[in-house]
């Protein structure tokens, strides 16, 4: 498997060799890439994919992780059945 | 473009409507053309609005204006050059009553609009029933729908609009806020932003709830304030392509968008009036109850997140679209939380008054001194 077809976020199905042509493009910052691609805002939060394309802007910017800003968390933060959120029980099903 | 620092026009605001602008001036032949934007483009109102798309408005300025977006989005994507996604689809916009005041200014509304050629409708609790059948009807009075309203990606809007603007030439400036405008005299002459100076004989403020501080300091006071919204997303889910739905007792709202997600959103007026868009700890409970109760089944769909973003509101919900009393600096912001969708004949107007052509809408009651007239418009139909 080559290094590109390795897939990043796999909420959305975004490979490294997408994240890294998007940045080729001028997008350089994570919360752009999030708003373009979704990355960061399925099931998993970016939990799977915020340090990877991280590295990958750092990378392309030359700036450290640090000093990169990794977009912000929001809540309920885990997904969690809207029924709990209204009513604060658990449901059966759907 | 040279690297100087002059354009003939400065567009302060990356949001969908600064980003249409910079892109219809320039293929109007504009020459330089220059948008600031303090971070990304769409990162503040637009990109964290709800992305109806609509036509149900009560002022026939506003139906005008929604009619001519409706013709521009479905070939839209092509025209900025299809490397962001619209997601443009026309599910459909339903309006419900609660209380037959509600449903005679919805009938009202609607009268107007067909007016105009509008396809809306009114329909009863009965019809809904039968088109939407997972809708728990009670209490409803009536609704008015258009079936050929719909959802646009917000994000993917404004950044095609910046990005074809950048492939005729616009400089479009990202993470480069304004410090501050300058005038001289009672001329506009440019912006600072990040310390350095810009010269441009007009200057166009499409900053949603920022436009007022900005004017300030030129001493030029815009009614425009900023009030926080809050909207949550589910997973995906298999698309029946569920309507935009808002009831008008609560003002909760939700709809399915084409990847399956659901947006939830509900107004709340004791939210703090602020830009800044950190979360609201009481929005989960109260926007979930009151949705649920309208679609019950989807007490079993997860949340994903929640988020917010800021309506820039104006005393009557209209936005101000005018050549301010500071020759060469013109407005299109106070959109109050439907501006998103303007994005076509917002930038469009914004070309025309640049050439000083007559716009192709009247847009007479869109003017600043309406306030200090006291010659208010009230949209009847806003969220």
């Amino acid at each position: 498997m080559k290094e590109n077809d390795v897939v990043v976020c796999r909420c959305e199905e975004i490979t490294l060799e997408e994240i890294r042509s998007w940045i080729d493009k001028g997008y350089k910052h994570f919360d752009e890439l999030k708003r373009i691609l979704r990355v960061g805002m399925g099931p998993c939060q970016g939990r799977g994919c915020r340090d990877i394309i991280l590295r990958e802007l750092s990378r392309a910017t030359g700036e450290p992780i640090s000093a990169l800003d990794p977009g912000t968390i929001r809540p309920p933060v885990k997904p969690i059945k809207a029924g709990l959120c209204a009513y604060g029980e658990e449901v059966a099903s759907k | 473009m040279s690297d100087k620092r002059t354009a003939d026009a400065i567009i302060v605001g990356g949001g969908v409507h600064g980003a249409a602008a910079a892109y219809y001036l320039k293929k109007a032949g504009v020459k330089d053309v220059v948008l600031f934007e303090k971070e990304y483009l769409s990162s503040g109102g637009s990109g964290r609005s709800a992305a109806g798309l609509r036509q149900h408005f009560g002022t026939e300025v506003n139906c005008r204006l929604a009619k001519y977006n409706l013709e521009c989005f479905p070939t839209l994507e092509e025209e900025l050059g299809g490397e962001h996604k619209l997601e443009f689809a026309q599910w459909g916009y339903l309006w419900v009553a609660y209380s037959q005041e509600s449903m005679t200014q919805l009938e009202k509304n609607v009268k107007l609009q067909q007016s105009l050629d509008i396809p809306s409708e009114t329909l009863s609790p009965q019809e809904m029933k039968r088109r939407w059948s997972y809708l728990n009807v009670d209490g409803m009075i009536g609704a008015a729908f258009c079936g050929k309203d719909g959802h646009i990606n917000p994000h993917a809007l404004t950044m095609a609009y910046g990005r074809a603007a950048e492939k005729l030439g616009a400089k479009v400036l990202t993470y480069s806020p304004v410090d501050k405008l300058l005038a001289s005299g009672n001329k506009i002459t440019g912006v600072v932003a990040k310390g350095e100076e810009w010269s441009a004989p007009r200057v166009l403020l499409t900053a949603g709830p920022w436009s007022t501080p900005l004017a300030a300091t030129i001493g030029l006071d815009l009614p425009v304030t900023a009030e926080r919204h809050n909207l949550l997303v589910t997973e995906p889910i298999e698309p029946f392509n569920c309507p935009m739905t808002l009831c008008l007792d609560d003002g909760a709202y939700f709809k399915q968008v084409p990847n399956g997600s659901f947006f939830f959103g509900r107004d709340d007026q004791d939210e703090p009036k602020t830009m800044e868009s950190g979360n609201s700890a009481k929005f989960l409970e109260g926007v979930t109850k009151s949705v649920l109760q309208r679609i019950p089944f989807l007490k079993g769909v997860r949340i994903v997140h929640q988020w917010s973003g800021p309506y820039d509101v104006t005393p009557d919900h209209q936005a101000i679209i005018d050549w301010t009393p500071v020759e060469g600096l013109w407005t299109n912001c106070g959109w109050s939380g439907h501006g998103l969708q303007f994005g076509p004949s917002g930038g469009r107007l914004a070309k025309e008054m640049f050439f000083g052509e007559k716009t192709f809408v009247d847009i007479h009651n869109f003017r600043l001194s309406r306030f200090a007239e006291g010659d208010l418009f009230p949209e009847p139909a806003f969220i």
